[in-house]
């Protein structure tokens, strides 16, 4: 049997502690210990993003990150998004502009529309879709989800300006 | 005017049809509590891997479990010697035919199930897998579908090898499934005899995968004190499944209970029943715990559900004016190693025959050979109904390379041979009735949209310059919403659907459906429907589909069947409702029920508009003692719809690409789609869906493909071979529509979702093809990555500055 090591890291600031074999990926341990069902797994070779989760402030794609290497992290996930029962502008987006569809890109998508408002509030399409490459959806033919990104960037600006 | 005003405040309220009603599904997606079949976690669940094939034909020497069974976690490996006992080593296919549950002495493609192994969690049951040693004897593999009918021809099925039928008529040889033909073969031919001109052209569909974000799946769990089976399953169509469960194991179908969550895309790949299920189910009867098996991506490419694989040949006669006079199409199509192609029992070639589109075409004959090679087995539709996408691209290519040789503009030979407005119903040569179109109207509006002329001028401009420029265009007809029973059957059950619905006391409702939605938004937009036919707010009315204890029969949902018939049962189980709401209304009213008229959401008294009984009094009043004498509590209704025809959306678009002759990648500079499905329910969804089908057919055009080996190696099975279209390369769409009713349909609505799929792959093809006619390029074949077209330009010498 392969040593078990306990890991400790914050999810969606909780603090969270996990005993797990050093081969355990993050999206196992998120889904099936943690019950944080919300990233998917689409692909397990990091071409999909549907795994897609915040780690200390970078967009990771959680099917490719061990356990282990998150000790002290912090971590968010799709479930993290919604605040004191208000949707995060992102999410709000989404549904209004039909960004999704069947709904399984869609945690993994919100969760790296969230990381690139946060580095550019205010992007041009070109800039989104670019930034959103790394994650695939087979539904929507990506219009409505640059429309959804384009919706929150308004609303962020709107609540930085106070307008 | 105030009543209108009023009225009109009424019928918003009930965000019924044609609203761009905002999704009922979304609150859960957005938030990450979506629940597919992999966030399902049973007490005491175990976990299944499949162990597979490394050659694509082989015999079976020996399998070894030992060294799996004695790794750490694994509880059991399961071979087909371990499936015999009950019977579950071979199953049904929707084609006809049988299919090795588990490999039994030999293996007909690469990664054909071998073995399960049944372990603790997933790593455990990974490691169990890597143990399970198989000792192979590898056989010569037919990877060619044009070798598999050779005299010599290694024989894959040896199950079936002397049998003179599996399904679809006599076989004359081994590898041979079956032979399908329609229309007039002689009259035909003698039109062609006689033509002014003719073309042919070799056209291939190549082999593609559906490829839904989430992969196929199930949890099986057996319950032996009740003999109970529940299967949490990755299926657009759950009744089928437990039908096919019930015949397969001897449960009582009762005692079977199938259900679909949410699911993570289909298009196709969700409607067979696979050996991994199956698998998962005997397991579960085995150990007596509930058992987890989910695909892998690879497994998913390369086992799962495949489609097209057609190798077609495409013939059209006409008059010196562009007139076609005659239609002879053929197919060779690859089936794999078992023939799962799903279709209508008697339509082993699915709808291929709707290959005369759009056009009116006197003589017709079509013809599909289909044979067995070492690939894996399937034929699913791709977002499509079965074979109409190929039979599409034939036409729509064939009509573009008759125009190129008679120097007829593309947009002119497609008007000279449209089915002109007054004709329809029409039926074709090979005997579909067209319920209801307007071709011209359509491809008038958007040459107009796009500025055609100007197209083609910029483009005559740029080929004088050297320069690649391309216009395509599509002008398609789909045939959706399998369909009459007199003609659509799977395993003898008829493609029906059905409704449920039962308004409460306080007059909210809820509707179940024998579809199954994965994305499309049936709970927004059933209730659409059913709202503005019960004169109920949508938002009051719950849907249901996917748990076949819950939801009435039906086929489920592909082939752009959710509307065209579970939508026609909402609207007729909501009518009967209705009707039953007028008797109470009448009797509540002390008038007769022709002295009622309905408006919007109630009863009014003809000419005395005062007295009115709206449906939620009628639904109270229902569960009372106040209902006319003799009636029955409860406003109730259900409905089982078999569509008397199919119906026909269809659409025009224009595609414009720019190629550098250098490089040989292509731009999609414009694409324009106007689709008619007929009565719009949700502009919004609509407009989704035909976004989503235009972007999985660029992924086609451009780039899908299923590339095998000579040994029958995949060359092409993951995410990093495998083109999905990322948010960078897709192309901008721009939508329009018309609406032509569906004449017999309850609400004239026809379907849309694959619409843009069917006919966006030849229009970009179409584009493409188009960038080089004035070089004398007639075809290219799919899919137009930048390194084939850069191959065209090399063979024309234009790939030099």
């Amino acid at each position: 049997m392969i040593k078990k090591q306990t890991v400790s890291f914050k999810l969606n600031g909780t603090e969270v502690d996990v005993v797990v074999e050093p081969r355990e990926l993050l999206i196992h341990t998120l889904r099936e210990r943690l019950q944080h069902t919300g990233p998917h797994i689409g692909c397990e070779t990091s071409h999909c993003g549907a795994c897609t989760v915040d780690l200390d402030g970078m967009s990771v794609k959680s099917c490719t990150v061990l356990t282990v290497q998150c000790q002290d992290a912090a971590i968010l996930t799709v479930e993290g998004l919604e605040q004191g029962g208000t949707l995060h502008a992102v999410q709000e987006g989404f549904t209004r502009e039909h960004g999704l569809q069947c709904g399984f890109c869609t945690p993994g998508m919100i969760t790296r529309a969230y990381r690139l408002l946060k580095e550019n509030p205010s992007p041009s399409e070109e800039e989104i879709r670019y930034w959103m490459a790394g994650n695939l959806c087979r539904c929507t033919g990506y219009q409505n989800i640059v429309k959804a990104v384009q919706y929150a960037a308004n609303k962020l600006s709107m609540a930085r300006t106070g307008t | 005017m105030t009543a209108t005003t009023e009225t009109l405040e009424r019928e918003a309220k009930l965000q019924g049809m044609g609203v761009s009603r905002l999704r009922k599904e979304d609150a859960r997606f957005i938030r990450g509590k979506g629940t597919y079949v992999d966030d399902i976690k049973l007490p005491g669940m175990l976990f299944g891997a499949i162990v597979r094939s490394p050659y694509a034909h082989a015999r079976i020497k020996s399998i070894d479990k030992s060294k799996a069974l004695a790794v750490p976690g694994v509880v059991a490996v399961l071979v087909a010697d371990d499936l015999k006992p009950v019977k579950l080593d071979w199953m049904p296919t929707l084609g006809g035919d049988v299919q090795a549950v588990l490999a039994d002495k030999k293996v007909c493609f690469q990664l054909q199930e071998v073995a399960m192994v049944i372990a603790r969690d997933r790593y455990c049951a990974a490691d169990g897998a890597d143990a399970v040693e198989v000792e192979y004897e590898e056989l010569p593999a037919i990877v060619d579908p044009h070798k598999a009918m050779a005299p010599d021809a290694p024989i894959i099925r040896e199950d079936i090898a002397d049998k003179s039928e599996v399904g679809h008529g006599k076989r004359n040889h081994p590898n041979h499934i079956f032979t399908w033909e329609a229309g007039d073969k002689a009259g035909t031919d003698a039109a062609f005899a006689n033509a002014a001109v003719t073309v042919r052209e070799e056209i291939l569909n190549p082999r593609v995968h559906p490829c839904p974000l989430e992969t196929c799946g199930c949890v099986a769990s057996f319950d032996k004190v009740a003999g109970q089976l529940t299967v949490y399953i990755t299926s657009q169509a759950p009744h089928l499944v437990r039908t096919v469960v019930a015949m397969l194991s001897g449960i009582p179908e009762s005692k079977i209970r199938i259900v679909s969550g949410d699911i993570g895309g289909g298009f196709g790949n969700k409607v067979p029943v696979y050996p991994g299920y199956v698998i998962a189910i005997v397991a579960s009867i085995v150990t007596g715990v509930p058992i987890k098996w989910i695909e892998s991506r690879i497994d998913n490419i390369s086992t799962t559900g495949f489609a097209r694989d057609y190798h077609g040949v495409g013939e059209l006669a006409a008059d010196k004016d562009g007139r076609i006079r005659a239609l002879r199409f053929s197919a060779l199509a690859d089936h794999g190693a078992f023939n799962s192609h799903v279709s209508a029992t008697k339509l082993p070639a699915g709808l291929f025959s709707i290959c005369t589109g759009s056009y009116d075409i006197p003589k017709a004959y079509c013809r599909v050979d289909a044979v067995y090679t070492n690939k894996a087995p399937g034929g699913v539709a791709y977002r499509c109904s079965l074979r109409v996408t190929e039979a599409v691209y034939l036409i729509e290519r064939m009509i573009d390379v008759l125009a190129q040789k008679l120097g007829i503009d593309k947009a002119e030979i497609r008007a000279r041979n449209f089915i002109k407005a007054d004709k329809f119903p029409y039926t074709t040569s090979l005997g579909w009735t067209i319920d209801s179109g307007n071709y011209h109207g359509a491809l008038d509006k958007v040459l107009k949209a796009v500025d055609y002329a100007g197209l083609r001028k910029e483009q005559a401009e740029k080929r004088a310059k050297g320069e690649l420029m391309g216009i395509g265009i599509s002008t398609f007809t789909e045939i959706v919403g399998a369909g009459p029973t007199k003609v659509c059957d799977i395993l003898g059950i008829g493609l029906f659907d059905s409704c449920e619905i039962r308004v409460n006391p306080t007059g909210s409702a809820i509707a179940r459906l024998g579809t199954m939605s994965q994305g499309q938004g049936h709970a927004t937009t059933y209730a659409q429907i059913i709202a503005t036919e019960l004169g109920l707010p949508s938002e009051e009315i719950q849907i249901e589909e996917g748990d076949t204890d819950k939801a009435p029969y039906g086929a489920g949902t592909w082939g752009s069947r959710s509307t065209p018939v579970g939508g026609a049962a909402a609207a007729l189980a909501a009518r009967k409702i209705r009707t039953k709401a007028q008797k109470i209304a009448a009797h509540l009213l002390e008038v007769g029920e022709g002295d009622l008229e309905w408006e919007v959401d109630r009863f009014k008294v003809k000419g005395n508009p005062s007295r009115v009984k709206t449906m939620k009094e009628i639904a109270m009043a229902a569960h009372t003692s106040n209902v006319p004498p003799g009636m029955e509590q409860g406003l109730d209704a259900s409905e089982y719809y078999d569509p008397p025809n199919l119906t026909y959306p269809f659409g025009a678009y224009v595609c414009v690409v720019d190629i550098d002759r250098l490089t040989g990648e292509t731009k999609v500079r414009r694409f324009y789609a106007l689709d008619d499905c007929g009565t719009r329910i949700n502009p919004m969804i609509i407009e989704g869906q035909i976004h989503g089908g235009l972007t999985e057919a660029f992924a086609v055009a451009f780039g899908q493909a299923i590339p095998f080996d000579e040994n029958g190696n995949h060359l092409g099975n993951s995410f990093m071979d495998y083109f999905m279209p990322t948010a960078v390369e897709t192309p901008h769409w721009e939508t329009d529509h018309t609406v032509t009713p569906s004449p017999h349909h309850p609400i004239g609505a026809k379907g849309v979702a694959e619409s843009p799929h069917v006919g966006g792959i030849p229009c970009f093809s179409n584009a493409v093809v188009d960038a080089f006619a004035h070089l004398g390029v007639t075809h290219m074949d799919m899919p137009h990555t930048a390194y084939r077209v850069w191959q065209q330009c090399k063979a024309l010498k234009i790939d030099a500055r």
